[in-house]
This record gives C-alpha cells, sequence and structure tokens, in this order.
C-alpha cells in the first residue's frame, strides 16, 4: 500500500528529498574537496596564492551546483540526455573552429565568462546520452546492427573532436565511458572481445600514425632511464617523490620533490605524487578508501535506482570514474606512458572538476529520486 | 505488459551480471594500485628516498688544507699562508658591470687580467663563485674591505695556500703546487675525490710523490637545492681533515750551505747518513723560486727558467747522468781486491801514458807517477794503474760489484718518477742494446769512469756510503716516519766478500785526502773531529784531442760547455765514520779544485749539527 502511494504521488516534498540525500557519499565528496584543497595549498609552497583559491572558488560553486542539480528529478536528466549531448558536440565543433590553443592543443573555448574545456564535460554527457539511448531498448534489440551502428557513432563522432584537437588521452577517456555505457547496457561479449582483439593486432599501426611526442611518450614509459632528463624526467621524478614518501610520508608542506620543483604538472596530473609523497603510504591508501567509498556508492545508488536510465548512468559513471582515477594513478606510478589524465576533484582544471560535479549531481538526484520510474 | 517485464528482468540480471564482473575487475585493479604503492613507498623507500636526496641535497666542497713539510728539526720548509683573496657570485650583484670595473680601478688589473676575469665569469653558472684575486697584497685587500659599502656582492676572503719560505733551496727535492690539470685529476684518485676548482696539487717531486697523504680532504658544505641547482639553505657543514704533515730527514742549515755553495754554478750536492741512509741535503743548482707556481707562473718568469742554459728545471741530482771520472776508482780497487786479481802490493809503473789494442791511454798527469801501488794510485788518482787493473779485472766483474754497491739503478725507487737508472755497461748489456760485441778498450776507459759508464750523485753518494759504513746495504730516504726509514743497516747481508778489502779501500782513500800529495790534499781538515776522506773525480764531457793535450789549457781557458765536471765524494768523520757526501759541479773544471773544497765546508757543517740531530733523535725518536 505504501509503496502504491509513493508510485502515485511520485512528487517528494523538499525536506523528504533533504532525507533520501546519500550523506555517505556528500561526506566523502567533501572530504576530498578539503584534502584537494590542502594539496594545493601545499603546491602553492605552503601559501594561499592563485591555484589555491581558484581552485576552492571551483570546489565551493561547484559544490553548491551539485546540490542544487540533485533536487532536480531525474526524469528531467533523463529528458536533456540527447541535447546535453548535441549542445557538447556543438561546443567541440566550436573549440575546433575558434578554439583557443596552448602548449600546442587547441582544446579550450572562451564562453566569455569562462574558459572551458568541452572534451571533459564529454566524458559525462556521453554517457547520459548512451544511457538515455538504451534505456527503453528490448534486450534483443540491443545487438543489432542498428543499435551498434548508433552508439558507435556517437562514440567515435565527440572521441574524433578530440583527437583533431589533438588530445589523445581525453579522447581514450571519452570511448572508455561511452564503452562502459556499451558494456552495462549488454552489448555482447564477443564484440568487446573483437575489439580488444582489433586493437591489439593493429597497435602497431596506430604507433605508426601517432605523433612523435606521441611515441616518444610511449618508448619513455617502457624505458624512462634512457633520457632522465628529456622525456623520462617527469615519470623518474614522480616515481622519485611517491617512492621517497614511505609509510607516512615526509609530512605536510614538507614534500621536498614538489618543494624544490622537481615536479612537473605538480598542480594538475601529477597531484597525487605530491600528495602521496607528503603523506606516504597511509595517505595514499586513505585517499584511495575514499575513492573507493565514492564509487561504491555511486554503484549501490544505481542498484537501489527503480528506472533503468538511472541505473545505467550510475554503474556506468562509477566505471568511468575508477577508470579516470586508476589511469591516473598507474601514470604517475609508472604503469602506464603518460597520457593527460587529472585525478578527478583532486587535480586543478576548472572543466574537469565540472564535469565530475555534474556526474555526482545526476548521481545524487538518482539517489534522492530513487523510486522514480521513466516511462 | 507482460513481455516487457519479463524484458525488464531479462535487461536487470544482464546489467546485474556485468556489474558482478565490473566489481571484481575494480577490486582487482584496486589491489594493483595499493600494491604497486606500496611496492614504491615501502619495500623501495630506501632506493627512492636516496634518490630524493640526490635530488635535493648537493654539496660545495672547500679546498682543502694540505699537509705541511717539515725538516727534521720542525722547521716547516713548505707550508701555507692565508692569501688574500676577492669572491664574486654574479647572480647576488646586482649591477655586475659597474662592480667589476669599480674592482679593475681599486685593484689596478691590467686588461689582460681583466679580460682572464671575464672570461672565467662567462664560464660559470651566476650562483657560482668567481675568484676575481687568488692572491691580493695586505694594502690592496685593505683597501677593498673600505670601498665594501660600495661593492655589492664582493666577498673579501681570506683563503689557505701553499707557501715555501725557504725559496729556491727545496725546489727539487719537495718540488712545488699549481692548478690541477686534467691529467692530475684523471691519475690521481685523492685528487679526483677532493678535486674543486682552483685547487692546487703537487706537479713535482714529493709534493707530487705524496700527493694522497697531503692533500687532506675537503670541507664539504651541504645545501639544498631546488630543480634548478638553486641552494635554498644550509644543512650541514663537515670540516675536512687537513693533510698529513711529512717530516723529512733533510737538515735545512745543510741544504742552505749547499745551495750557497753551489750558487751561481749548476751542479748537485747530497749528503747522507752512511747508517740509516737518511738524506740530510739533496741539493740541485741553479734552483728557482717555487713560490712563482703557487698561483700560476707568469710568462716571462717561466722563460727565463726554461731557456737557462744551467737547466734550473732539472733536478741534477736524481736525473743528471754524469760520467763518474776518478770517483770509480774505489769500486774499481774494490772489485779488483774481491775478486783476487790484484793485492796491495801489486804495482804498475806509470809512465804518463800506456799503449794497449793499439790506442794511446794518457794518464793526467802527463810526466807519468811512477811506480804505483794500490793505495798510492788511488792516493794521487793515477790513471795508468786503473787502465791496468780494469784490463786485468774485465768489465762484466766491474759492474758486477759496482751495480752491488748502488750504481746503475734507483736509488730511490718509485719515490721520484724522473729518477735516472744510470748505467754500468757490461759485454752483454753492450751486445743487447748496441748490437755490438764489448772492445777491450771500453773496458780500460770504464777503469777511470769514462766511456759508456754513467751515474747520478745520489747514486754516488751511495756508493760512497756503503764503502763508508764497512760495506753494507743501506736504503736511503727522505721522510722520517716512513715505512722505508724502518730498515736498517743490514749487518747479516754484506756487500763484500772479505771485509779486509773494503778496510783497504778506505784507506787509500783517506791517503788521498790526508796525505802529501793526495789529489784533495788541500781541502783536508786536520782535526780528527771533522777529518774526512773522499775522492776526487774529473769527468771529460768530450775526447780531448792530441793538440789540445798538447795545448794544456787551464780550466777559465775552456769554453763553458767543454770544460770538464768535477766531482768529489766522500765520507768522515774518519776516525768514526758517519756521513757521506757527493758534489758535482757542471763544466767547474778539476774535481780537486772546485768540488773538493765544498767537502770541506759542508764536513765542519755536517759535524757540528750531528750532535744536535743526534740529541733530538734520541729525545723523540729512539729508533735508527
Amino acid at each position: 500500500m505504501y509503496q502504491h502511494t509513493r508510485l502515485t504521488t511520485n512528487r517528494l516534498g523538499f525536506f523528504q528529498k533533504f532525507r533520501n540525500f546519500d550523506y555517505i557519499l556528500l561526506v566523502c565528496i567533501l572530504l576530498l574537496g578539503f584534502i584537494s584543497l590542502a594539496t594545493m595549498y601545499s603546491t602553492d609552497g605552503g601559501e594561499i596564492k592563485f591555484h589555491t583559491k581558484s581552485h576552492f572558488t571551483k570546489l565551493a560553486v561547484f559544490t553548491l551546483m551539485m546540490l542544487v542539480m540533485s533536487f532536480i528529478n531525474i526524469k528531467y536528466w533523463f529528458s536533456i540526455g540527447y541535447l546535453a549531448y548535441v549542445a557538447v558536440v556543438g561546443l567541440l565543433v566550436g573549440t575546433y573552429l575558434f578554439g583557443i590553443t596552448s602548449s600546442g592543443s587547441q582544446r579550450w573555448i572562451n564562453l566569455y565568462f569562462i574558459n572551458l574545456q568541452p572534451s571533459e564535460l564529454m566524458k559525462i554527457f556521453i554517457i547520459v546520452c548512451l544511457a538515455k539511448f538504451f534505456h527503453r531498448m528490448k534486450l534483443e534489440n540491443v545487438n543489432s546492427i542498428y543499435t551498434i551502428l548508433t552508439s558507435l557513432t556517437i562514440i567515435l563522432l565527440p572521441m574524433g573532436l578530440v583527437i583533431v584537437q589533438p588530445d589523445l588521452g581525453t579522447a581514450v577517456l571519452i570511448a572508455i565511458s561511452g564503452i562502459a555505457v556499451l558494456w552495462f547496457a549488454g552489448i555482447n561479449y564477443k564484440y568487446f572481445i573483437y575489439t580488444i582483439l582489433g586493437f591489439i593486432i593493429s597497435l602497431p599501426f596506430v604507433i605508426a600514425f601517432l605523433k612523435p611526442y606521441q611515441k616518444l611518450r610511449v618508448l619513455t614509459f617502457l624505458n624512462p632511464d634512457k633520457d632522465p632528463l628529456g622525456a623520462g624526467y617527469q615519470i623518474i621524478q614522480s616515481k622519485i617523490a611517491v617512492g621517497s614518501g614511505g609509510i607516512f610520508g615526509k609530512g605536510f608542506l614538507k614534500g621536498t620533490q614538489s618543494y624544490l620543483e622537481f615536479l612537473p604538472e605538480k598542480h594538475t596530473d601529477f597531484i597525487f605524487t605530491l600528495f602521496s609523497e607528503e603523506f606516504g603510504f597511509v595517505g595514499s591508501a586513505i585517499l584511495l578508501v575514499i575513492y573507493a567509498i565514492i564509487i561504491y556508492r555511486i554503484v549501490a545508488i544505481g542498484a537501489s535506482s527503480r528506472s533503468y536510465f538511472a541505473k545505467v548512468f550510475c554503474y556506468s559513471f562509477g566505471a568511468a570514474i575508477f577508470v579516470f582515477i586508476t589511469i591516473n594513478m598507474s601514470m604517475v606510478l609508472g604503469l602506464l606512458p603518460i597520457v593527460g589524465s587529472p585525478l578527478p576533484i583532486m587535480s586543478y582544471g576548472g572543466s574537469s572538476m565540472l564535469a565530475t560535479m555534474i556526474g555526482f549531481g545526476i548521481v545524487m538526484s538518482a539517489r534522492v529520486h530513487n523510486q522514480q520510474l521513466i516511462a | 505488459m507482460i513481455n516487457s517485464s519479463s524484458d525488464n528482468v531479462k535487461k536487470l540480471n544482464s546489467i546485474n551480471r556485468r556489474m558482478f564482473i565490473t566489481g571484481s575487475l575494480k577490486f582487482f585493479i584496486m589491489i594493483g594500485i595499493v600494491s604497486r604503492l606500496f611496492f614504491l613507498q615501502v619495500k623501495e623507500n630506501k632506493k627512492y628516498l636516496t634518490l630524493s636526496d640526490k635530488n635535493r641535497i648537493r654539496e660545495w666542497k672547500l679546498a682543502p688544507v694540505r699537509g705541511e713539510f717539515h725538516d727534521y728539526f720542525g722547521n716547516i720548509i713548505a707550508g701555507n699562508f692565508e692569501a688574500y683573496q676577492l669572491h664574486v657570485i654574479p647572480e647576488q650583484v646586482e649591477d655586475f658591470r659597474y662592480v667589476i670595473y669599480r674592482l679593475k680601478d681599486l685593484l689596478e688589473l691590467s686588461d689582460k687580467e681583466f679580460k682572464k676575469v671575464l672570461k672565467k665569469k662567462s664560464e660559470i653558472k651566476p650562483w657560482e663563485t668567481l675568484i676575481v684575486s687568488e692572491n691580493l697584497s695586505w694594502q690592496k685587500f685593505s683597501k677593498i674591505n673600505n670601498h665594501l659599502y660600495d661593492l655589492n656582492g664582493v666577498k673579501p676572503v681570506i683563503s689557505i695556500s701553499r707557501n715555501y719560505p725557504f725559496k729556491e733551496n727545496f725546489t727539487h727535492l719537495i718540488g712545488y703546487v699549481s692548478q690541477a690539470n686534467q691529467d692530475d685529476i684523471e691519475n690521481t684518485q685523492a685528487i679526483k675525490q677532493n678535486f674543486v676548482p682552483g685547487l692546487k696539487v703537487g706537479k713535482v717531486g714529493l709534493e707530487k710523490t705524496f700527493e694522497e697523504k697531503l692533500i687532506g680532504t675537503n670541507d664539504i658544505e651541504r645545501y639544498e637545492v631546488n630543480a634548478y641547482g638553486r641552494r635554498i639553505s644550509q644543512l650541514e657543514f663537515q670540516k675536512g681533515q687537513k693533510g698529513k704533515t711529512l717530516r723529512l730527514t733533510i737538515d735545512t742549515e745543510v741544504q742552505k750551505l749547499s745551495n750557497e755553495l753551489l750558487k751561481d754554478k749548476a751542479g748537485s750536492i747530497c749528503v747522507m747518513d752512511i747508517y740509516t741512509g737518511a738524506v740530510i741535503a739533496m741539493h740541485s743548482s741553479p734552483s728557482f723560486d717555487p713560490n712563482l707556481f703557487v698561483f700560476g707562473i707568469s710568462q716571462d718568469d717561466w722563460q727565463l727558467i726554461r731557456n737557462d742554459p744551467m737547466k734550473p728545471l732539472v733536478n741534477k741530482t736524481l736525473q743528471g747522468n754524469y760520467s763518474p771520472g776518478s770517483t770509480i776508482k774505489p769500486i774499481v780497487a774494490l772489485s779488483a781486491l774481491e775478486n783476487g786479481i790484484v793485492n796491495t802490493n801489486f804495482t804498475v809503473q806509470c809512465t804518463g801514458k800506456t799503449e794497449m789494442y793499439g790506442q794511446t791511454y794518457h794518464c793526467w798527469k802527463k810526466k807519468g807517477h811512477g811506480y804505483m801501488s794500490l793505495r798510492n794510485a788511488m792516493k794521487q788518482s793515477c790513471d795508468t794503474y786503473f787502465y791496468e787493473v780494469a784490463r786485468k779485472l774485465g768489465v762484466d766483474k766491474l759492474s758486477e760489484t759496482a751495480k752491488k754497491f748502488g750504481l746503475g739503478e734507483k736509488v730511490f725507487g718509485d719515490l721520484f718518477d724522473i729518477e735516472k737508472k744510470g748505467l754500468i755497461p757490461n759485454t752483454l748489456w753492450k751486445k743487447n742494446a748496441l748490437g755490438k760485441g764489448w772492445l777491450l778498450g771500453e773496458t780500460i776507459i770504464t777503469g777511470i769512469g769514462q766511456g759508456y759508464i754513467q751515474t747520478t750523485p745520489i747514486q754516488l753518494c751511495l756508493m760512497t756510503a756503503q764503502i763508508a759504513n764497512g760495506g753494507y746495504k743501506i736504503y736511503p730516504h727522505l721522510v722520517v716516519d716512513d715505512k722505508v726509514k724502518a730498515q736498517p743497516i743490514d749487518k747479516f747481508t754484506p756487500l763484500y766478500k772479505n771485509s779486509k778489502n773494503i778496510k783497504i779501500v778506505q784507506d787509500a782513500i783517506f791517503g788521498s785526502t790526508n796525505e802529501v800529495m793526495g789529489t784533495s790534499y788541500r781541502s783536508r781538515i786536520d782535526n780528527p773531529k771533522y777529518q774526512f776522506a773522499g775522492k776526487t773525480g774529473t769527468a771529460q764531457v768530450k775526447k780531448i784531442t792530441e793538440e789540445e793535450r798538447e795545448l794544456d789549457l787551464k780550466t777559465f781557458e775552456i769554453p763553458y760547455e767543454q770544460r770538464d765536471h768535477a766531482l768529489y765524494v766522500a765520507f768522515g768523520p774518519y776516525k768514526n765514520p758517519r756521513y757521506a757526501l757527493s758534489v758535482i759541479v757542471e763544466h767547474g773544471g778539476n774535481g780537486s779544485t772546485t768540488a773538493a773544497p765544498m767537502a770541506t765546508k759542508l764536513f765542519k757543517l755536517i759535524i757540528d749539527r750531528h750532535k744536535i740531530r743526534e740529541s733530538l733523535g734520541n729525545k723523540k725518536y729512539l729508533e735508527i
């Protein structure tokens, strides 16, 4: 009876929504935000400078945005799925045409009040779009040629636009986000296996088409000591920083590698290196646990959602976030070649944080409206 | 509707199954990342900590303080002094151009010197030290100090540098130091380890030999630096060790006298303790002031030294290969006695010249000496007698004895890389080296120390010492506390077959100095306290032609390069001998007129100094 009421009412009051919040997830996100602020403060050399201030502002604004998003019905997010995707593709095209070039790649677009990196947003909206695409599809139709071709187009279009920027790293991450949805939507296993096999076979040809700096990164990954002051510098210094941290770390604001400017890109992609140097194995493990709880919560929200869209979105977003974290950490720990991939929330960078927070916002909305069915 | 709901169930089953697979994958990947972190941070922590410190900490080495040389009595003969220097760290100077031109005025630098400073500046990093001036006079140093308000970034520094207070007295023995070059760094481990720009290292002599002991260790400053090498903060200052101070066996007074005696002459004097092998003095003349080299010698000074016809750069004591002349006669006589070729009664008639194998061999005394016994022949240095003895003895037996007494091999072993071996010829040597058979005529002139035979002054001194001490092997050395010194006179492996023969030779040498008709009779000292015995020698530098022999020119009438070398070897005091010496004056003419009188002066001083030396030795150093 109770359930029936909920089904028919379908509208929740403000306080009800408030009660439906996933507080564990919220606390973990806030905790992560706090840790990222402290780390940013350390990269500024123990002073509140540009990066700290800017990071704080973004964190505050986007967290607020996430909270606001969670009050909006998941139905609404479902309904804008295609539109948002088209809008971001539009931004990517805009970037291609009028983008801002910085360090050899055209990734940003000037939106008058903010410089945005649309490729970061695409990591999230491709999930929204594909989740909507598969929402009401019958399982037997999932593996039809039409479905596969359409979903591949949805993935390859933004990928192509990002590759020409050029930004291979982000393009790969977009693809992974998309593939995650395909996986959960039930695309036949064999396609995944074929794709992986095809990728391995074509790898030599792919390498032949890589830009020289990309080739260098791959070669450097395979043997960083070949050119320790050149291409291998980043990865060697990063490993030294992490390794020298030890069990308990060198202490907050005492990371010599970053403080003495041995670490490259310490605000962005290599932020984990600095954190790990100062807080050691224990600190890094705690950070990983926080991330694990976040991902676990996302998945749990997905599991408790009644709508298929929310489920697919949460699972895929959880998998994507997990892959972003894994790729970033593997990169700084010398397990993968260097690809530009930020650590969600921790890394400095507005677009990445915006995208992640939008994702959290939708997840939170799914949680708040977990009994919502989408027709 | 039913259809759709069953489809929904299928879809949910599918997604849950895939979620399970994904979750497991995530779990394993997470474990992978954690184990990687564990590997880097816990297992390999030490390695990376070291690497991080290597990154972070940079050492600045300062020049080590070099050990000193003391003479036997503790006088400093190579020491350190405080040099006033001027350092500038370019990046700490606001207006480098202004400061450097201001310094140029204040120091009165010539354009050439100024250019050198600018060149040095361009070679270093901006945070490294630029040494503007290495050795300033006190006046200029204080002048700079008065103008410091105006010279931002200029640092007046007192630095330790080498000093040779006795100037040219010890040059060849001790050598000198100068800026280390690439070869020095590559060849000597100690230099490599302690190298800092501007480090001075030994270039010749004992300074070079004992580099490893003298050099000491650097003061080390440890700084934390950033990725660009800029110093952030000093972490540590580690005081270095001063190099080892070496005490030599040399007596500065005797050394100084040697220098005085050989003033304006080319030659060598060395004095040795006949029992311990301690070298009391060792001097080669002409010499030069080693202080010139410490801060880099000027081109003018260098040309002056290099082009001097008396060759100051050659250490004649060790490098000079001279024909021993008549100073070899004691060995010839000893060899003949030992081999039973002659006895004390053996006589030869000297008529001033003798014909052998179709050649005429002259005695130095034209009129001849008449009938000569061994003792008389030695005393008057009769050449004819020794021609005959050498002929009967043969060069191979002679060379055997000569080598036993230290001729033909390095006296100091590896101590000096420049030391020459000299040459003691024999038939085998000639066959191997020149590919020709030995001629009997060559044996005859070898008997009076001419021909192939070549010896260094230090070898002659050792030879004399070993005759004087009764025929025992000694090991000459220069450094007290050195391992070599520990080897005492070896009484159990004598160099002779019959000690009587040594006595005979000693007595003959005594006659040569202390009896009328003796070649160095005029240089004798009658006071038994100082009385010594010596043998003169006159080594021809060229073959004397018949015409020249007829002319019988006085020494000063012959051109300098053609004059004979004057030699003298001696030991004393005769009653209870303790010291042996050798004197060589290049182109000094006659041994008895030039070299022997120097020995007189030397013995007076040496024997006076002996008591002081002994008392010092007994007090502090009981060995010997």
